[in-house]
């Protein structure tokens, strides 16, 4: 059997850190990236003796709005439980979590493929837990631990392995992500840790319906590692199949330099993490009011918002997808639309130009000096045939650079559109007699030069004239006085 | 009467009366601290200079105006257990020799607030396990009533402080009868409150479900005084209670107790309760029905069940709880070299004595995967119904009586190689603690050839202004009607 013979199943289990301003059982500040080590620490977060969790209520918030978005039931008596292991970053040599009882379970998230087709990938769970501090293993043999980062709110959002595809993984990373940010809960930044990622993959070959023997991938810093680790995990278990070898119940490491996994454990000696519940913590209840108030705070999501744009606005959903992937964007999509009523327009300006600039610039929409009001007019003067779509291209690059207002630009550089005949006729009268050899070139039968006039025809007019115009008339002219018959 | 041996309301009475100072009680504290602490060991750690200085202050603030807070004049140990700022807390384990807490209990703190002067930190058994504060790393606590006893524990030294006059009241911790039981042994009064009506933070950990801070004194008065201040929500303690209990006022000379009704659980007479405890249970009893009490035999039928629920519940969080004890942060690094689990393996060896490590591998034993339901989930189970053997108890009285221990204290040493005698020590004491209600122990007085006693008296949940009413009418019943 080849490569293609076998598919991978493939779960995901995310972990989200939460961008609450404190940690989730003290009031330490949960900014503590590029500080100086254990600054953003009390005895709490240290676990010092004598010391109590007292739950930060918007974690609690937060995660209610993650579950919800990611359309989870929610537990209405959530509990934490105590999660032990011995490690120097782990203060209490134990990690406050949740095991039987976690917040959120059976959940969805949609995902779109390359192909446009969409796939449902069940989410099992989702629970609150803290995050441990940070190890530095030091050149001479030190280890150095820094508790900033200890007790910071974190998401742990366990996917069903409903995933096929190393792109199916991928694609539900960036839905994921997606979410996060427009519930506004998460900057899901892989590169920074604010979301890490482990694998669970298994290989069967096709049609089968049993599962083959999962491996666990750790070590992966970016959605591309994530990809490239499951590629690679994939031909390495079916090349062990296809010898004859047992697939191993491992824990494997994902090396990004040398592009390969590495056993980290063999699962034989199973951890057992002694779990059981928290009695410093009562447990929650999650009472309908609750739910109601933290149904109030969602905002519309990526998927409705996609589905509803598409249906209001008649555009393309390519279009939809991109400009939703940032809840801002769409926003200001949306807002350009009531100020001028032409979304397919505007939505193309906003997808090249706009997107274009502001990448360059590495701005978000937020810090972008044109008005999504003033976009809709820019588009309104090309529609009304005030100015022609290359002028706007000037006329846009002004108000992205200087933040004005389209029409004023127009006037006060001069740029509205010669769109009168008569005007029109007279300038390409002058270019004709100033430029007989073009006209020869076309008596000749040499249609080339006719764009050479035209060209000539919006140098003479600064690109003002209207194009359309330019076209009609020049044609009627040229087989007026020349007998010239222009396709 | 000595100063040092002095009631809160006598203190306060004579504070005001300008025939006492705080100063001068002070130094009558520290003299009797100087002379007999180095034998009776209550004392683990202590400032007289700092005890002094807080005493002139109190006198100042008095004598220019000020108003006579709570607990002026009243001088209180802390056992070392509890946070005290700028002083040392070492649980009496070897593991957290020199360990300076960075913040204050809240209990501690509310003292001060209160008016209270902070005397010094009190020996106990190691992380508050054991009952003859004996397994303390600092060398054991001797009874100051007859010094070849032990004083019972783990709160040890806070009630041989009190006894021995060291200090007014002290602050204990109970977890199974770590407050009452000493107190029993040392005859002096020891509450153990409501579970969640006394703030945690700054009680370093044995079993959280189950830790209570309390008061022990010399009297009932003492006790309430001192409850009221310590008690009450405190938002860094997320299992403090919101519930703000209405006092009612004591009445001196309560001269009836005609309509209570005294339920005394069979299980706790006869077989396994000591001659002498039997007899000042039998002598309480009939005292009770002169005063026109009723008293009822009622049955707690899971008593039995009470100590393995117990070992199981209270071990497992220990084995949590004590984990962070790796000498990596905090506390002696008693062995170097070697990898990680070296580090962790020899310090915790070297660091922990033997009963905290029986309870550790106990409750580590009760957690593991394939035990867990067996043990720690059926405990849980019995938990709740021993709950429900309480409360169906109360339907039928006001108040339960029960020895405190089933034996008076015995001699030093004499229990020590056999643990399972020594958990005995607790059977009174435990189910009140696993069904998280108050219980106070108040002594019986005794002839000087008798041993000390004390009886129990358990009420529903947060009912302690009821448990003290009951507990300060038998007091006077008692004081008046020795035996």
């Amino acid at each position: 059997m080849s490569q293609e013979e076998f598919e991978t199943v493939i779960g995901l289990e995310v972990h989200v850190q939460l961008n609450t301003k404190t940690k989730i059982f003290c009031n330490c500040s949960t900014d503590y990236s590029n500080k100086p080590a254990n600054t953003h620490v009390c005895e709490v977060c240290m676990g010092l003796p004598g010391v109590l969790p007292v739950l930060n209520q918007n974690v609690l918030q937060y995660a209610m709005k993650a579950c919800m978005a990611l359309e989870c039931d929610i537990t209405k008596e959530t509990k934490f439980d105590r999660k032990h292991y011995f490690y120097p970053d782990l203060p209490k040599a134990y990690q406050i979590s949740q095991f039987d009882k976690p917040i959120g379970e059976r959940g969805r998230i949609r995902i779109e493929l390359e192909d446009g087709s969409e796939r449902l990938i069940g989410v099992t769970r989702i629970h609150m837990e803290e995050d441990a501090g940070k190890s530095l293993h030091a050149e001479n043999g030190e280890t150095l631990v820094d508790y900033n980062r200890a007790c910071v709110p974190l998401l742990e959002i366990v996917s069903e392995p409903d995933m096929r595809t190393p792109e199916e993984a991928r694609a539900y990373l960036e839905k994921l992500k997606l979410i996060m940010r427009y519930i506004g809960v998460s900057d899901c930044d892989m590169e920074n840790g604010s979301l890490r990622c482990d694998v669970n993959v298994s290989v069967r070959p096709v049609g089968t319906e049993k599962f083959g023997t999962k491996v666990e991938i750790k070590n992966m810093n970016s959605f591309r590692s994530v990809v490239r680790a499951l590629e690679y995990e994939k031909k390495r278990q079916v090349r062990q199949i296809k010898r004859d070898q047992r697939i191993l119940q491992q824990t494997m490491l994902w090396d990004d330099v040398k592009g390969e996994t590495r056993v980290m454990r063999t699962k034989e000696n199973a951890d057992d993490y002694r779990y059981f519940p928290e009695p410093d913590l009562p447990p929650v209840h999650i009472t309908q009011d609750m739910i109601q108030e933290v149904s109030q705070l969602l905002p519309e999501l990526p998927d409705k918002k996609v589905d509803r744009i598409i249906k209001t606005y008649q555009i393309p959903a390519y279009n939809a997808r991109l400009m939703a992937e940032d809840r801002e964007l769409s926003d200001y999509f949306e807002e350009a639309v009531r100020s001028h009523n032409n979304p397919v327009s505007i939505s193309n300006w906003i997808l090249s130009e706009l997107l274009r600039e502001l990448n360059k610039d590495l701005l978000p929409i937020r810090d972008c000096k044109i008005k999504a009001s003033h976009l809709g007019k820019l588009v309104y003067l090309i529609d009304s045939g005030v100015i022609s779509g290359k002028i706007a291209k000037d006329v846009f690059e002004e108000m992205y650079k200087e933040g004005s207002e389209p029409e004023s630009i127009v006037k006060s550089r001069g740029l509205t559109q010669i769109s009168d005949d008569s005007q029109i006729q007279e300038i390409i009268l002058a270019v004709l007699t100033n430029n007989s050899q073009s006209v020869h070139d076309m008596q000749a039968g040499k249609m080339k030069a006719f764009g050479f006039l035209v060209g000539q025809i919006m140098k003479e007019t600064r690109g003002k004239a209207n194009p359309g115009k330019v076209n009609e008339i020049l044609k009627s002219l040229l087989r007026e006085k020349y007998q010239i018959e222009c396709p | 009467m000595q100063a040092n041996r002095l009631t809160i309301s006598e203190i306060q009475a004579g504070l005001k009366g300008k025939t006492l100072t705080c100063e001068s009680l002070a130094r009558q504290y520290l003299d009797a601290i100087q002379k007999h602490n180095p034998d009776i060991n209550a004392f683990l750690s202590i400032d007289p200079d700092q005890v002094i200085l807080d005493a002139k202050a109190s006198d100042q603030r008095l004598n220019s105006g000020g108003a006579m807070r709570e607990l002026e004049g009243v001088f209180a140990g802390i056992k070392d257990n509890i946070h005290v700022h700028g002083m040392t807390t070492t649980c009496a384990s070897k593991i957290l020799k020199g360990f300076s807490p960075v913040y204050e209990a809240t209990v501690v703190k509310r003292l001060r607030e209160a008016g209270a002067i902070i005397m010094g930190k009190l020996n106990c058994d190691e992380f508050a396990m054991g009952s003859s504060n004996e397994n303390s790393a600092y060398g054991p606590v001797k009874n100051p009533l007859n010094r070849n006893l032990v004083p019972g524990g783990s709160s040890g030294g806070s009630a041989a402080a009190v006894a021995a006059g060291f200090c007014t009241v002290a602050l204990g911790s109970d977890t199974g009868g770590s407050i009452r039981q000493p107190a029993s042994f040392c005859s002096v009064v020891g509450l153990k409150p409501t579970y969640g009506t006394v703030s945690r933070r700054g009680l370093v950990a044995f079993a959280s479900s189950f830790d209570q801070i309390g008061p022990l004194a010399l009297c009932v008065e003492d006790a309430m005084l001192v409850h009221q201040v310590i008690s009450g929500k405190d938002n860094q303690d997320a299992t403090s209670l919101t519930h703000t209990p209405k006092w009612t006022p004591l009445k001196k000379d309560t001269g009836s107790l005609a309509d209570l009704v005294v339920g005394v659980p069979e299980e706790f007479m006869g077989e396994g309760i000591d001659k002498e405890v039997s007899e000042a249970m039998d002598q309480t009893i009939q005292n009770l029905k002169k005063m026109g009490a009723r008293v009822v035999s009622v049955s707690l039928k899971l008593v039995n069940r009470c100590l393995p629920v117990y070992y199981i519940l209270s071990s497992a969080e220990a084995s949590s709880n004590l984990a962070r004890y790796d000498s990596v942060r905090y506390g002696p690094r008693l062995h170097e070299g070697g990898n990680l689990d070296d580090l962790y393996l020899k310090n915790r060896s070297l660091g922990f004595g033997a009963e905290v490590k029986r309870r550790i591998i106990l409750g580590t034993y009760v957690l593991s995967e394939g035990y867990y339901d067996a043990f720690y989930l059926k405990a849980q189970k019995m938990r709740t119904l021993i709950r429900q053997d309480f409360d169906h108890a109360f339907t039928q009285c006001d108040v339960l009586l029960t020895p405190t221990s089933p034996f008076p204290p015995f001699s030093l040493g004499a229990k020590t190689e056999d643990p399972m005698a020594m958990y005995l020590a607790d059977i009174c004491t435990v189910p009140v603690s696993i069904a998280g209600l108050p219980a106070i122990s108040i002594p019986v007085p005794r002839t000087t050839n008798q041993l000390p006693v004390g009886i129990q008296l358990i009420t529903p949940a947060l009912k302690e202004d009821q448990l003290f009413t009951y507990a300060q009418a038998m007091e006077v019943m008692l004081k008046g009607n020795h035996l």
